[in-house]
Protein backbone atom coordinates (compact mmCIF):
# COMPACT_ATOMS: atom_id res chain seq x y z
CA UNK A 1 0.00 0.00 0.00
CA UNK A 2 1.21 3.52 -0.94
CA UNK A 3 1.67 5.93 2.24
CA UNK A 4 -0.57 8.96 2.04
CA UNK A 5 2.94 11.40 1.81
CA UNK A 6 4.02 10.57 -1.19
CA UNK A 7 0.78 11.35 -2.91
CA UNK A 8 1.24 14.79 -0.84
CA UNK A 9 4.99 15.11 -2.15
CA UNK A 10 3.82 14.23 -5.50
CA UNK A 11 1.31 16.90 -5.39
CA UNK A 12 3.98 19.14 -3.53
CA UNK A 13 6.44 18.68 -6.91
CA UNK A 14 3.78 19.27 -9.35
CA UNK A 15 2.50 22.56 -7.26
CA UNK A 16 5.81 24.13 -7.34
CA UNK A 17 6.29 23.15 -11.19
CA UNK A 18 3.39 24.71 -12.17
CA UNK A 19 3.70 27.93 -9.86
CA UNK A 20 7.71 28.17 -12.00
CA UNK A 21 5.69 27.85 -15.16
CA UNK A 22 3.07 30.83 -13.75
CA UNK A 23 5.75 32.79 -12.82
CA UNK A 24 8.38 32.40 -15.27
CA UNK A 25 7.10 31.68 -18.36
CA UNK A 26 6.66 34.65 -21.47
CA UNK A 27 3.84 32.96 -23.18
CA UNK A 28 0.48 33.81 -22.00
CA UNK A 29 -0.92 30.12 -23.29
CA UNK A 30 1.54 28.55 -21.17
CA UNK A 31 1.10 30.58 -18.28
CA UNK A 32 -2.78 29.27 -18.40
CA UNK A 33 -1.96 25.78 -18.81
CA UNK A 34 1.07 26.10 -15.79
CA UNK A 35 -2.55 27.34 -13.54
CA UNK A 36 -4.18 24.00 -15.05
CA UNK A 37 -1.42 22.05 -13.64
CA UNK A 38 -1.55 23.77 -10.20
CA UNK A 39 -5.13 23.01 -9.89
CA UNK A 40 -4.76 19.36 -10.25
CA UNK A 41 -2.22 19.20 -8.30
CA UNK A 42 -4.53 20.53 -5.78
CA UNK A 43 -7.30 18.00 -6.90
CA UNK A 44 -4.18 14.92 -6.13
CA UNK A 45 -4.13 16.15 -2.44
CA UNK A 46 -8.27 16.39 -2.29
CA UNK A 47 -9.14 13.07 -3.54
CA UNK A 48 -5.56 11.28 -1.55
CA UNK A 49 -6.89 12.95 1.21
CA UNK A 50 -10.49 11.31 0.97
CA UNK A 51 -9.56 7.83 0.00
CA UNK A 52 -7.44 7.55 3.07
CA UNK A 53 -9.80 9.27 5.91
CA UNK A 54 -13.21 7.42 4.22
CA UNK A 55 -14.81 10.49 3.60
CA UNK A 56 -16.54 11.49 0.32
CA UNK A 57 -16.29 14.89 0.19
CA UNK A 58 -12.66 15.05 -0.97
CA UNK A 59 -14.07 13.61 -4.46
CA UNK A 60 -17.09 15.44 -4.26
CA UNK A 61 -14.81 18.98 -3.83
CA UNK A 62 -12.13 17.81 -6.79
CA UNK A 63 -15.40 17.47 -9.04
CA UNK A 64 -16.62 21.14 -8.03
CA UNK A 65 -13.15 22.11 -9.22
CA UNK A 66 -12.90 20.65 -12.15
CA UNK A 67 -16.17 22.44 -12.32
CA UNK A 68 -14.61 25.71 -11.71
CA UNK A 69 -11.28 25.35 -13.74
CA UNK A 70 -13.47 24.25 -16.91
CA UNK A 71 -15.36 28.19 -16.49
CA UNK A 72 -12.31 30.01 -15.68
CA UNK A 73 -10.47 28.43 -19.03
CA UNK A 74 -13.55 29.14 -21.68
CA UNK A 75 -13.45 33.11 -20.27
CA UNK A 76 -9.42 33.13 -19.85
CA UNK A 77 -9.53 31.95 -23.53
CA UNK A 78 -12.03 34.28 -24.74
CA UNK A 79 -9.72 37.13 -23.02
CA UNK A 80 -7.18 36.29 -24.96
CA UNK A 81 -8.58 35.67 -28.28
CA UNK A 82 -9.77 39.55 -27.68
CA UNK A 83 -6.53 40.58 -26.16
CA UNK A 84 -4.89 39.11 -29.51
CA UNK A 85 -7.27 40.65 -31.63
CA UNK A 86 -6.67 43.94 -30.30
CA UNK A 87 -3.09 44.34 -29.09
CA UNK A 88 -1.87 41.47 -31.41
CA UNK A 89 0.23 40.14 -28.47
CA UNK A 90 1.40 36.74 -26.61
CA UNK A 91 4.02 38.46 -23.90
CA UNK A 92 2.89 38.81 -20.36
CA UNK A 93 5.00 41.63 -20.15
CA UNK A 94 4.07 43.74 -23.22
CA UNK A 95 0.47 43.50 -21.77
CA UNK A 96 0.89 46.76 -19.92
CA UNK A 97 -2.75 48.51 -20.31
CA UNK A 98 -3.79 48.45 -16.90
CA UNK A 99 -0.39 49.96 -15.82
CA UNK A 100 -0.28 46.96 -13.50
CA UNK B 1 2.58 -3.64 -7.00
CA UNK B 2 0.69 -0.53 -6.05
CA UNK B 3 3.84 1.46 -4.76
CA UNK B 4 5.65 0.39 -8.51
CA UNK B 5 2.95 1.95 -10.28
CA UNK B 6 2.51 4.73 -8.13
CA UNK B 7 6.25 5.23 -9.11
CA UNK B 8 6.03 5.12 -12.54
CA UNK B 9 2.91 7.16 -13.22
CA UNK B 10 4.39 10.00 -10.57
CA UNK B 11 7.63 9.93 -12.61
CA UNK B 12 6.08 10.29 -15.47
CA UNK B 13 3.81 13.26 -14.26
CA UNK B 14 6.87 15.26 -12.99
CA UNK B 15 8.55 14.64 -16.29
CA UNK B 16 5.84 15.58 -18.59
CA UNK B 17 5.09 18.96 -15.61
CA UNK B 18 8.80 20.12 -16.27
CA UNK B 19 8.35 19.06 -20.08
CA UNK B 20 5.50 21.51 -20.38
CA UNK B 21 7.13 24.59 -18.40
CA UNK B 22 10.54 23.97 -20.34
CA UNK B 23 9.13 23.19 -24.02
CA UNK B 24 9.82 26.40 -26.79
CA UNK B 25 6.64 25.75 -28.94
CA UNK B 26 2.89 25.92 -27.31
CA UNK B 27 1.98 23.10 -29.14
CA UNK B 28 4.26 20.61 -26.99
CA UNK B 29 3.64 22.13 -23.99
CA UNK B 30 -0.24 21.56 -24.64
CA UNK B 31 0.57 17.88 -25.73
CA UNK B 32 3.02 17.56 -22.09
CA UNK B 33 0.26 18.64 -20.42
CA UNK B 34 -2.41 16.11 -21.86
CA UNK B 35 0.36 13.45 -21.17
CA UNK B 36 0.55 14.97 -17.76
CA UNK B 37 -3.63 14.87 -17.02
CA UNK B 38 -3.68 11.05 -18.29
CA UNK B 39 -0.47 10.18 -15.77
CA UNK B 40 -3.21 11.92 -12.95
CA UNK B 41 -6.31 10.20 -14.00
CA UNK B 42 -3.87 7.13 -13.87
CA UNK B 43 -3.11 8.25 -9.75
CA UNK B 44 -6.95 8.74 -9.23
CA UNK B 45 -7.61 5.46 -10.13
CA UNK B 46 -5.04 3.80 -8.39
CA UNK B 47 -7.18 5.83 -5.20
CA UNK B 48 -10.10 3.80 -5.91
CA UNK B 49 -11.80 7.09 -7.67
CA UNK B 50 -12.45 6.07 -11.13
CA UNK B 51 -15.42 8.25 -11.67
CA UNK B 52 -13.21 11.49 -11.35
CA UNK B 53 -10.44 9.40 -13.30
CA UNK B 54 -13.35 9.34 -16.07
CA UNK B 55 -13.94 13.50 -15.36
CA UNK B 56 -9.89 13.76 -15.78
CA UNK B 57 -10.14 12.51 -18.96
CA UNK B 58 -13.19 13.70 -20.29
CA UNK B 59 -12.54 17.75 -18.89
CA UNK B 60 -9.25 18.39 -18.93
CA UNK B 61 -7.52 15.82 -22.35
CA UNK B 62 -11.47 15.75 -23.98
CA UNK B 63 -12.13 19.74 -23.45
CA UNK B 64 -9.49 21.58 -22.08
CA UNK B 65 -6.85 20.57 -24.14
CA UNK B 66 -8.81 20.67 -27.28
CA UNK B 67 -9.64 24.82 -26.30
CA UNK B 68 -6.04 25.16 -26.05
CA UNK B 69 -4.93 23.68 -29.39
CA UNK B 70 -8.25 25.27 -31.27
CA UNK B 71 -6.75 28.79 -29.68
CA UNK B 72 -3.13 28.03 -30.44
CA UNK B 73 -4.52 27.46 -34.19
CA UNK B 74 -6.19 30.80 -34.57
CA UNK B 75 -3.05 32.27 -33.34
CA UNK B 76 -0.18 33.04 -34.62
CA UNK B 77 2.70 31.54 -32.19
CA UNK B 78 5.34 31.71 -33.84
CA UNK B 79 6.75 35.38 -32.69
CA UNK B 80 6.11 33.33 -29.10
CA UNK B 81 8.66 31.03 -29.34
CA UNK B 82 11.66 32.74 -29.47
CA UNK B 83 12.06 34.04 -25.91
CA UNK B 84 10.84 31.02 -23.26
CA UNK B 85 11.82 32.93 -19.90
CA UNK B 86 10.40 36.52 -19.13
CA UNK B 87 13.40 39.23 -19.56
CA UNK B 88 15.47 40.56 -16.79
CA UNK B 89 16.60 38.89 -13.43
CA UNK B 90 14.49 36.44 -12.18
CA UNK B 91 16.00 35.20 -9.02
CA UNK B 92 12.96 36.77 -6.82
CA UNK B 93 10.12 34.20 -8.29
CA UNK B 94 13.11 31.26 -7.86
CA UNK B 95 13.83 32.68 -4.71
CA UNK B 96 9.92 32.14 -3.35
CA UNK B 97 9.20 28.82 -5.35
CA UNK B 98 12.55 27.29 -3.85
CA UNK B 99 11.29 28.83 -0.02
CA UNK B 100 7.55 27.55 -1.26
CA UNK B 101 8.87 24.24 -1.82
CA UNK B 102 11.07 23.50 0.55
CA UNK B 103 8.54 24.75 3.46
CA UNK B 104 5.90 22.49 2.15
CA UNK B 105 7.92 19.56 1.97
CA UNK B 106 9.47 20.32 5.42
CA UNK B 107 5.79 20.12 6.92
CA UNK B 108 4.64 17.20 4.76
CA UNK B 109 7.64 15.07 5.98
CA UNK B 110 7.87 16.48 10.07
CA UNK B 111 3.89 16.09 10.59
CA UNK B 112 2.70 12.90 11.63
CA UNK B 113 -0.35 13.30 10.40
CA UNK B 114 0.77 12.39 6.66
CA UNK B 115 2.53 9.02 7.92
CA UNK B 116 -0.84 6.61 7.83
CA UNK B 117 0.11 4.12 5.39
CA UNK B 118 -3.86 2.56 4.97
CA UNK B 119 -6.99 3.81 4.76
CA UNK B 120 -8.85 3.91 7.78
CA UNK B 121 -11.38 2.07 6.57
CA UNK B 122 -11.87 -0.54 3.22
CA UNK B 123 -15.08 0.61 1.15
CA UNK B 124 -17.35 -1.72 0.08
CA UNK B 125 -18.80 -1.41 -3.60
CA UNK B 126 -21.22 0.62 -4.73
CA UNK B 127 -18.97 3.76 -4.47
CA UNK B 128 -20.30 6.11 -7.22
CA UNK B 129 -23.81 5.60 -5.93
CA UNK B 130 -22.98 6.56 -2.46
CA UNK B 131 -20.91 9.51 -4.25
CA UNK B 132 -24.26 10.90 -6.06
CA UNK B 133 -25.67 10.18 -3.40
CA UNK B 134 -24.02 12.51 -1.13
CA UNK B 135 -23.58 15.03 -4.38
CA UNK B 136 -27.25 15.33 -5.17
CA UNK B 137 -28.17 15.22 -2.25
CA UNK B 138 -26.32 17.46 0.52
CA UNK B 139 -24.37 19.02 -1.55
CA UNK B 140 -27.66 20.19 -4.17
CA UNK B 141 -26.83 23.82 -3.62
CA UNK B 142 -23.34 24.25 -4.53
CA UNK B 143 -23.96 21.62 -7.75
CA UNK B 144 -26.53 24.60 -8.74
CA UNK B 145 -24.34 27.14 -8.08
CA UNK B 146 -21.65 25.24 -9.98
CA UNK B 147 -23.98 24.96 -12.97
CA UNK B 148 -24.92 29.03 -13.37
CA UNK B 149 -21.55 29.55 -13.16
CA UNK B 150 -20.45 27.41 -16.13
CA UNK B 151 -23.60 28.99 -17.66
CA UNK B 152 -21.97 32.41 -16.99
CA UNK B 153 -18.76 31.40 -18.02
CA UNK B 154 -19.99 30.25 -21.49
CA UNK B 155 -22.14 33.37 -21.93
CA UNK B 156 -18.89 35.51 -20.94
CA UNK B 157 -16.53 34.21 -23.48
CA UNK B 158 -18.47 33.99 -26.81
CA UNK B 159 -18.86 37.94 -25.59
CA UNK B 160 -15.26 38.54 -25.44
CA UNK B 161 -14.35 36.22 -27.86
CA UNK B 162 -16.61 38.05 -30.70
CA UNK B 163 -16.03 40.98 -32.50
CA UNK B 164 -16.85 44.62 -31.91
CA UNK B 165 -19.49 45.52 -34.19
CA UNK B 166 -18.39 48.54 -36.32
Amino acid sequence: MVPLWWYVVLGVVLFVIGAAGVLLRRNILVVLMSLELLLNSVNINFIAFGHYYDDFRGQIFAIFVIAITAAEVAVALGILVALARNKSTLKVDEVTMMKG
Amino acid sequence: MDQGFFLLFAAASVVTALTLVLARNPVHSALALMACFLQVSAIFVLLEAPLLAVIQIFVYVGAIMVLFLFVIMMIDVREAVLQRFLPGSNLPALVLLVVLGVEMLVLVLRSDRFAIAQPVAMRTGGEVRQLSAALFADYLLPFEVASVILLAALVGAIVLARKEPQ
